[in-house]
């Protein structure tokens, strides 16, 4: 084409038109060669790179003046292969793999492998109820610490900076309970298929119920910075619109459905880790918006800190892991004075005095326990909706084909019907409402 | 960037060198390019406990030609490898690279078909920061040394010789293969 | 192991159905004990030949919370043959292990058991919670897998419909018509096994890039790990390493 064409704006003859590509470069001369166009229409690229889609998220827009008429998500920028990696490492190695699928909610992604893999094992009522009670315990205190995460860096999206310095001071909190118990702050390969990596560390009981006193005071804090906040509900009223149907239609879960006003909570309605005896509410709105969703988050940390209180009140001392040794991870982790380790008493039980220890020892950490063939499908309440896991084995020790069936990449999808219509600028709030975490949406 | 063209030589150049370290030093401008487990780490290290505010850091920027450091936080994937080498081609000069985590760094615990093992096949990095996720500390630990380092740069006639005195000490370094005991 | 049962079945203790082998699915061919394949084994145990199956067509009752599992089942199939259709010619098997409850499906019928699946008052299964692939090369003229898992929430069931595809014509109807949240869900599994899902209204590829060459998560596709050099020693990639499986 002619030289009059920006440098940074090239033309292209496709079957639809000529198409300019922009990228950067001097905005007069791109908004000179936009209104030299006869053709009206533009795409906008937010991202994969965008400060404001909460991780490598691409958003392509096609755009009418600050209204959007089409919206799609890009999505694969941080494919890991996860589900491929976890076939080439043995049963229980795959926690480690796992929690690091969607990092803000690693206790959930834990947890449902594990259920997997015992309904698979068929050692579902064998796991000890210690074990149970801490892992509602950390999965309560994860879905505090994601919820922060999301009204966080949802504030910070929305300009609001105060909220995310408030976000993220309380959740260093509760990673500080993550570390004095599994000693990460994430990423923790905690929970084990079978149990526990390892019982609470002395003190952890009377350090939640600080920590429970703490959080009861700052949680608060939210309600008077934000929800009447007349700036804060202007931008999240009626925005991000999707109603029953539509979040039925298109599979998405938590939040998003309860701000619909279907109280569904498989804590309630399919219970796992014995949810039916924990006294706790499922908070819904009515109002299908971003603001709604921001609600119930609040409401939902709430009776997450009702439940970490009724765990506390009935932990009792007991096994964190099932008994039968064939299954068992035969590790006493201990501290010593290089770092965490095997226990020095539990290694001579192992060289010293049972032969038994010794062969389960040596069959588990090199070969690990075999699971019968077959396939299960475990699902829990993950702060963003059902994470489901679907497991297949074909009888070996490692797993035949693991599937995570993420609420952040179900979710999403609903981008599209939330945002077409609206204004740009709305976008980055509805995104913010779907909370999608992209490590749990590209695995 | 002016200040090459119009560097002195001798013992000047010396003091523009130190001059011009310490101002770069006190006023870097990450460019948020978060993509994983350690984008979240990083964004703690920016808020209230850590507070990179201390060293003149808190101001991620959203757009790569505002900010001339690069916190590669997290897996690098292949779909994403042309992105990162075209926002690094975007920031302006002088610019510097972590590679925060054990993604970033070397592929990590993910060897497979999905991920760059390591994101020095993409853009040159100056500071590996290993963990996974690194604590908060430790990025600031990072950042510090790569503070020292920008304070020491040299420019001109000086950076050329730096250079190569590198490359030569590269180049007579011994190779793990060939290397005995622990290694430690 | 079910498979290794007798064809006259075992007594089903805890309600278990037992199961019928002639419908078991052989997924591979174990030789040896400790299935190290890339060294000598020296256990003496290097003769031995198993066939691991998967569980096979359970018999009726099938039991489930409440016996909800044959009420689906009854409902299912009642339904399907007021459509006109024998329930045996769509329904290939149905199988009840650990408490879950499978259809296999023909692949040709899938799209109108979702429908009834989803429509029926009686089964009303509104939320599809996607599409996983599975690959089974040993599996003769099913290697390809798609399982759906199907939640109601009216009644508050959990079923499995499972459909294969030979890996020769890999093709399978798509189900977003009936349950639009299976359009990334089938794009996924499109991405990284190959299976094409007819009718969906734009199959491209999803995780990968654009122009990525083969299906990544298929069995035959190599893991794409590199060896590693550490203190001097070389690691092989996790799939080239001596295993145990």
């Amino acid at each position: 084409m002619s030289a009059s064409h920006a440098p940074h704006a090239t033309p292209r003859a496709t079957t639809e038109g000529t198409v300019y590509t922009v990228t950067g470069g001097d905005w007069d001369e791109v908004v000179q060669t936009a209104a030299k166009a006869d053709d009206e229409r533009i795409v906008v690229n937010m991202g994969p790179q965008h400060p404001s889609t909460h991780g490598v998220l691409r958003l392509i827009l096609e755009i009418e003046g600050e209204t959007v008429t089409e919206a799609r998500c890009g999505i694969g920028y941080l494919h890991t292969g996860i589900e491929k990696n976890l076939e080439f490492r043995n049963w229980t190695q795959g926690t480690t793999f796992v929690t690091r699928m969607d990092y803000l909610t690693s206790f959930f992604n834990e947890t449902a492998y594990c259920l997997g893999v015992e309904k698979l094992l068929g050692i579902e009522d064998a796991v000890p109820d210690r074990a149970t009670l801490i892992r509602v315990l950390l999965m309560e205190l994860n879905r505090l610490s994601s919820h922060l995460v999301c009204i966080a860096t949802g504030g910070m999206e929305l300009g609001a900076t105060t909220i995310m310095i408030y976000g993220f001071r309380d959740r260093e909190l509760i990673l500080d309970a993550y570390e004095l118990i599994t000693g990460l702050r994430m990423n923790h390969a905690f929970i084990r298929p079978g149990g526990l990596a390892q019982d609470l560390p002395p003190g952890a009981v009377d350090y939640l119920r600080e920590l429970l006193k703490k959080l009861r005071k700052n949680l608060p804090e939210y309600d008077k910075l934000a929800t009447g906040n007349p700036i804060f509900k202007a931008r999240m009223q009626d925005v991000g619109y999707l109603d029953l149907t539509g979040s039925m239609a298109l599979g998405a879960t938590g939040p998003i459905l309860r701000s619909a006003g279907l109280p569904h909570d498989l804590r309630r309605s399919d219970p796992y880790c014995g949810y039916e005896t924990f006294d706790f509410e499922v908070p819904t709105a009515d109002t299908c918006d971003a603001y709604g969703r921001f609600l119930i988050r609040l409401e939902e940390m709430r009776q997450s800190l009702r439940i970490v209180e009724q765990c506390l009140d009935r932990l009792e001392p007991g096994p964190v892991m099932v008994a039968d040794k064939k299954i068992a991870w035969p590790a006493q982790l201990a501290l010593g004075p290089d770092g965490l380790g095997n226990s020095l008493d539990h290694i001579k039980n192992i060289m010293g005095t049972s032969m038994e220890a010794l062969i389960h020892h040596f069959k588990l950490v090199t070969e690990g326990f075999r699971v019968p063939p077959g396939q299960a499908y475990a699902a829990v309440e993950s702060p963003k909706g059902e994470l489901g896991v679907h497991v297949v084995s074909d009888g070996g020790t490692r797993p035949y084909r693991v599937h995570f069936r993420d609420p952040s990449f179900t979710n999403l999808q609903a981008m599209a019907a939330m945002c077409e219509g609206g204004q740009v600028a709305d976008v980055i709030v509805a995104v913010a409402s779907i909370d999608p975490v992209m490590g749990g949406v590209d695995r | 960037m002016g200040l090459e063209e119009k560097l002195p030589s001798g013992f000047l150049l010396t003091t523009v060198e130190q001059a011009s370290g310490w101002v770069r030093k006190s006023s870097v401008f990450p460019a948020t390019f978060g993509l994983a487990c350690c984008a979240i780490e990083m964004m703690t290290t920016g808020a209230g406990r850590y507070d990179l505010a201390r060293f003149g850091m808190e101001v991620f920027r959203g757009s790569p030609r505002q900010a001339d450091l690069m916190i590669v936080a997290g897996r690098v994937s292949q779909k994403m490898a042309p992105v990162l080498r075209q926002v690094y081609d975007q920031m302006p000069n002088p610019k510097w690279v972590i590679s925060m985590g054990v993604c970033a760094s070397s592929g990590g615990m993910f060897n497979n078909y999905a991920i760059v093992q390591g994101v020095d096949h993409i853009v040159p990095v100056d500071i590996y920061l290993p963990g996974c996720p690194p604590r908060p500390e430790m990025l600031m630990d990072a950042i510090l040394k790569l503070h020292q380092k920008i304070q020491s740069s040299k420019l001109g006639v000086n950076a050329e010789e730096a250079a190569r005195e590198a490359e030569e000490a590269a180049l007579k370094a011994l190779p793990t293969i060939e290397m005995k005991g622990l290694l430690q | 192991m079910t498979g290794d049962q007798g064809s006259g079945g075992r007594p089903s203790g805890n309600n278990v159905p037992s199961a019928r082998e002639d419908t078991a699915e052989p997924i591979r061919v174990q030789k040896g004990m400790f299935g190290a394949n890339n060294g000598g084994d020296t256990s003496g145990y290097g003769g031995l030949v198993r066939t691991v199956m998967l569980p096979g067509a359970s018999a009726r009752p099938y039991g489930g919370p409440g016996g909800s599992f044959d009420e689906i089942a009854d409902e299912l199939e009642g339904a399907l043959e007021e459509q006109g259709l024998v329930p045996e010619n769509a329904i290939e098997k149905t199988v009840v292990d650990r408490d879950e409850l499978t259809f296999h499906i023909a692949r040709e019928h899938l799209v109108q058991v979702a429908r009834t699946l989803r429509d029926d008052p009686a089964l009303r299964f509104e939320l599809c919670t996607g599409v996983s692939g599975v690959h089974y090369p040993g599996d003769k003229g099913r290697e390809l897998h798609a399982v759906y898992h199907l939640r109601s929430l009216t009644h508050s069931r959990l079923i499995r419909v499972e459909v294969s595809a030979p890996d020769a014509d890999p093709h399978v109807p798509s189900l977003v018509e009936l349950y639009p949240t299976n359009d990334w869900h089938e794009r996924e599994t499109y991405d990284f096994f190959g299976l094409i899902f007819d009718g969906h209204p734009a199959l491209t590829r999803i995780m990968m890039p654009d122009d990525w060459q083969g299906f990544p998560q298929r069995k035959d596709y190599p893991l794409g790990g590199i060896a590693i050099e550490y203190k001097g020693a070389q690691i092989p990639a996790p799939d080239q390493r001596r295993s145990y499986s």
